[in-house]
C-alpha cells in the first residue's frame, strides 16, 4: 500500500469516531422519544464503512441501504442536517421527508440509503452507466448487506456492470446476520467468490475491522474503476454492536455471547487508535479527535434542536419538478 | 407534413430527441437491431437510419434480460446527468422491475427532499387484441396511476405518439409511456420537423353536444367510429382524449361533460380500479348537478385475456360496445345485444 498521509490517517479516525458517536447519541434518542421510529446504526462496522468511503473521491457516486447513517458521515456529509432529518426537522438533509432509512446528500455524491434491501444497487449501477457515458472519470460504490447478497438485482447488476465495463464497485458489508438470521444459513457459498461468474475480482476482507484493510481493497478497486477496467466485488467481515434496530428486542439469542465479546476486542476504533499511536500520534491529539467527534455531535443536536419543524405544506412538494402534475 | 405510422412516428421522436441532447441515450433489449422498429430509419432496419451506426454503442445499448436492473440503473443514471430512453418491450415485462418504479423511480425524488430530478422515459407496448395470451396482453397503466411520482402517456395517434414522446425526453420527471400495438400500423399527416405535444393536456378528437365519450388508448378510434355512426341518427358526440393519464386534465373532461350532461368512458384497461373508474368518480364528484344519465364505463371485464381469437375479441372495447352505451346515456333503444365488455 502507499504509505498515506497524516492527514489522511487522522480523518480515518476522525470520521470513524463522528459515526460511533453518532449513532451511540441517536440510539439515546431514540430510546428516549427524541427520534421517531427507529434507526440502524453502524456501531461496530465503522472501519468498513470509512475504508470504503474514503477510498472514494467527493465526486464519486455511491448508493446505500437501511443501516444508513455510516455511509453519509462516511463520505463527508455534516452532521447537523443529518442529524435534523433523523428527527424530522425542517432543516434536515431530505427537509425532513426521508428520516434515517432514506439520507441522501447529492452534494457528497450520496445517492440515497434505501429502506429495501438491495435495492438501491441498480441506482449505483446507474450512476456508473452515466460516468462511463459522460466519460467523466468518476465511479461509483453500491453497499449493500449480506442479506442483500441474496437478492436477484444484485446478479442482475452485476453481469451489467461486467459486461458493460461500468466503474462500479459492489460493497457487501456482511455483518453476518440478517436481522436474526445467520448469513450461512441462507447463503450458499462465499459471496465474494461469485464474482467470478461475472469475469470480475471478487475481494474478501477478512479483517474488516481493520480500516486500512478495507481503504486498500477498495482504493485498489476504485483504481482499476477509473482505469477503464471494470467493476469489482469487494465482501468485508464485519459485525454489528448493537441489535438490528435500535429498541428492537427479541426473545431469542440468536448470537453467542462469547462471539460478541470476540468482536468487541477488534474494535476497529481501538485498533486504530492504537495504530495511530505506533505512527507517532501523541495521547493528546488522539484525544482531541475524540472530543472533536463528540463536539461536533453535541451541535448537530443542538442545531436539529433549534430548528422547526417543516411547515405542512412541505409534505405536498417534490413530488415531480412542477407543481402542477400534483393531482 | 408527412405519413407517418404510430410506430414511425416513435423512432422520428426518437432520432429527433438523440440529435437534441447527447444526454440522452436509448437503452432496452434488442433495440441495436431495431426489432421494433423504433431505432432504425423505418420500418425495417435502413443504413440511413439505423439508430446504431448513427449514434454508436454508447448511446444505444441492447441490456440483458434483467427488468430490474434496467429500469434502476436506468433511474441511477437519470439522477446522474442522463436522460434515457428505456426501451421494455412489452409492458407486461415491467412487473419484474415493480420494485425499481415505485420504490426507486417514484419516491427518490420526494424521498430526498427533491435533490433528485430522474429525467427518464420506459416506453412499452401494449400488446393486446393479438392473440398473444395472457402474459403478454396487459393493459397495466391504471396500476402505475395509483403510484404518485410517475407521468404516464398512452397516446392514440401518430402525431401524438411523437409530439407527446419528446415531452417526455424532455421533462425532468420520470415519464412512463404505454403504447398500443394494435395501433402501431395506424398512419396519418404527422408534421416532419421538431413539435411537443406538452404533458396533461387532452385532446378533442371530435366535438359534439349530447355526450362526452372518453376514450384512451386504441379505445380513441373505436370511440371516433361509434360518434360517426351515432351521428347518422342526429345524435352528438364528443371524444375526449386525455392522451396523458397523469397529470390528467381534469379541466377538458369537466368542461365537456358541463357542456354534454352525460358521460361514457372507454378503455381497455381492467375494470376495477381504472382510468375510467377515476375520471367517472372526477366527474361525479365535481359536476353531479350537469349529469343527465348515469356514467358508463365501457371496459374490459376483471377477468384475464384468453388465447383464442373467438374468445379474445370480445374482452375490449370495440365501436359497438362503446355505441351501445352512447345509445343507453341519451336513452335510445338498444340496436342488439352486446355480449361484450358493459
Amino acid at each position: 500500500m502507499a504509505e498515506l498521509a497524516r492527514d489522511t490517517l487522522r480523518e480515518m479516525q476522525l470520521r470513524m469516531l463522528r459515526i460511533r458517536a453518532f449513532d451511540e447519541r441517536a440510539s439515546k434518542m431514540v430510546k428516549r422519544g427524541h427520534i421517531p421510529g427507529t434507526v440502524h446504526t453502524s456501531i461496530g462496522q465503522e472501519a468498513q464503512v470509512v475504508g470504503a468511503t474514503m477510498a472514494l473521491g467527493t465526486g464519486d457516486y455511491m448508493s446505500g441501504n437501511h443501516r444508513s447513517h455510516g455511509h453519509p458521515i462516511g463520505k463527508g456529509s455534516p452532521l447537523g442536517p443529518l442529524m435534523a432529518e433523523l428527527v424530522g426537522k425542517a432543516t434536515g438533509v431530505c427537509k425532513g421527508k426521508g428520516g434515517s432509512l432514506h439520507l441522501a446528500d447529492f452534494a457528497v455524491g450520496s445517492l440515497g440509503e434505501s429502506g429495501i434491501v438491495g435495492s438501491s444497487i441498480p441506482i449505483a449501477n446507474g450512476a456508473a452507466l452515466s460516468s462511463k457515458v459522460l466519460n467523466n472519470g468518476k465511479v461509483a460504490l453500491a453497499f449493500f448487506g449480506d442479506g442483500a447478497a441474496n437478492q436477484g438485482v444484485l446478479y442482475e447488476s452485476m453481469n451489467m456492470a461486467g459486461v458493460w465495463d461500468l466503474p462500479m464497485i459492489f460493497l457487501c458489508e456482511n455483518n453476518q446476520y440478517a436481522l436474526s438470521t445467520p448469513a450461512h444459513t441462507v447463503t450458499s457459498g462465499i459471496i465474494s467468490e461469485r464474482a467470478a461468474g461475472f469475469g470480475m475480482p471478487g475481494i474478501r476482507v477478512e479483517e474488516g475491522q481493520d480500516v486500512l484493510a478495507v481503504y486498500d481493497a477498495v482504493s485498489a478497486a476504485v483504481a482499476r474503476a477509473r482505469a477503464g477496467d471494470g467493476p469489482t466485488l469487494v465482501e468485508v467481515i464485519t459485525y454489528r454492536y448493537n441489535e438490528h434496530s435500535e429498541g428492537l428486542k427479541l426473545g431469542t439469542d440468536y448470537r453467542n455471547a462469547d462471539e460478541r465479546e470476540a468482536w468487541l476486542k477488534k474494535d476497529p476504533i481501538v485498533l486504530f487508535r492504537q495504530y495511530l499511536a505506533s505512527q507517532g500520534f501523541s495521547e493528546e491529539e488522539l484525544d482531541g479527535l475524540q472530543a472533536t467527534a463528540l463536539a461536533e455531535v453535541d451541535a448537530a443536536v443542538a442545531f436539529s434542536d433549534a430548528s422547526p419543524y417543516p411547515d405542512l405544506s412541505v409534505a405536498f412538494d417534490d413530488l415531480y419538478t412542477d407543481k402542477e402534475s400534483v393531482a | 407534413m408527412t405519413v407517418m405510422s404510430y410506430l414511425s412516428a416513435i423512432g422520428a421522436a426518437q432520432r429527433e430527441a438523440m440529435d437534441a441532447d447527447d444526454r440522452v441515450i436509448i437503452i432496452g433489449e434488442d433495440v441495436e437491431a431495431n426489432v421494433y422498429g423504433t431505432t432504425g430509419g423505418g420500418k425495417s432496419r435502413s443504413i440511413e437510419g439505423d439508430f446504431l451506426q448513427r449514434y454508436g454503442k454508447n448511446r444505444i445499448r441492447n441490456t440483458p434480460i434483467s427488468e430490474e436492473g434496467i429500469v434502476g440503473a436506468a433511474a441511477g443514471a437519470a439522477m446522474t446527468g442522463l436522460r434515457p430512453i428505456v426501451d421494455l418491450s412489452y409492458s407486461s415485462f415491467l412487473y419484474m422491475a415493480m420494485d425499481q418504479f415505485v420504490n426507486q423511480v417514484a419516491k427518490n425524488r420526494y424521498m430526498f427532499g427533491g435533490q433528485a430530478s430522474m429525467p427518464v422515459v420506459f416506453r412499452s407496448a401494449m400488446f393486446y387484441g393479438l392473440n398473444t395470451g395472457a402474459h403478454h396482453s396487459d393493459r397495466p397503466y391504471p396500476m402505475f396511476m395509483n403510484v404518485p411520482g410517475l407521468k404516464i402517456i398512452a397516446p392514440a395517434t401518430p402525431a401524438d405518439a411523437k409530439g407527446l414522446l419528446r415531452s417526455a425526453v424532455d421533462s425532468d420527471d420520470p415519464v412512463l409511456s404505454f403504447e398500443a400495438c394494435l395501433l402501431w400500423s395506424t398512419k396519418e399527416d404527422v408534421d416532419e420537423d421538431e413539435f411537443w405535444v406538452p404533458l396533461g393536456v387532452a385532446r378533442t378528437a371530435r366535438e359534439g353536444t349530447d355526450v362526452t365519450v372518453v376514450a384512451i388508448s386504441s379505445s380513441v378510434p373505436e370511440a371516433v367510429a361509434a360518434a360517426e355512426e351515432l351521428a347518422k341518427e342526429g345524435v352528438s358526440v364528443e371524444v375526449i382524449d386525455p392522451r396523458t393519464l397523469v397529470p390528467l386534465d381534469r379541466n377538458a373532461i369537466l368542461r365537456s361533460v358541463a357542456k354534454t350532461g352525460r358521460l361514457v368512458v372507454a378503455e381497455p384497461a381492467h375494470r376495477t380500479c381504472g382510468a375510467a373508474a377515476e375520471i367517472s368518480a372526477l366527474v361525479a364528484e365535481e359536476i353531479f348537478d350537469s349529469l343527465r344519465a348515469p356514467i358508463i364505463r365501457v371496459t374490459a371485464p376483471d377477468m384475464q385475456i384468453p388465447f383464442s381469437p373467438s374468445l379474445e375479441k370480445q374482452m375490449y372495447p370495440t365501436k359497438a360496445s362503446i355505441a351501445a352505451a352512447i345509445r343507453r346515456v341519451v336513452d335510445l333503444p338498444a340496436l342488439e345485444p352486446v355480449a361484450a365488455a358493459v
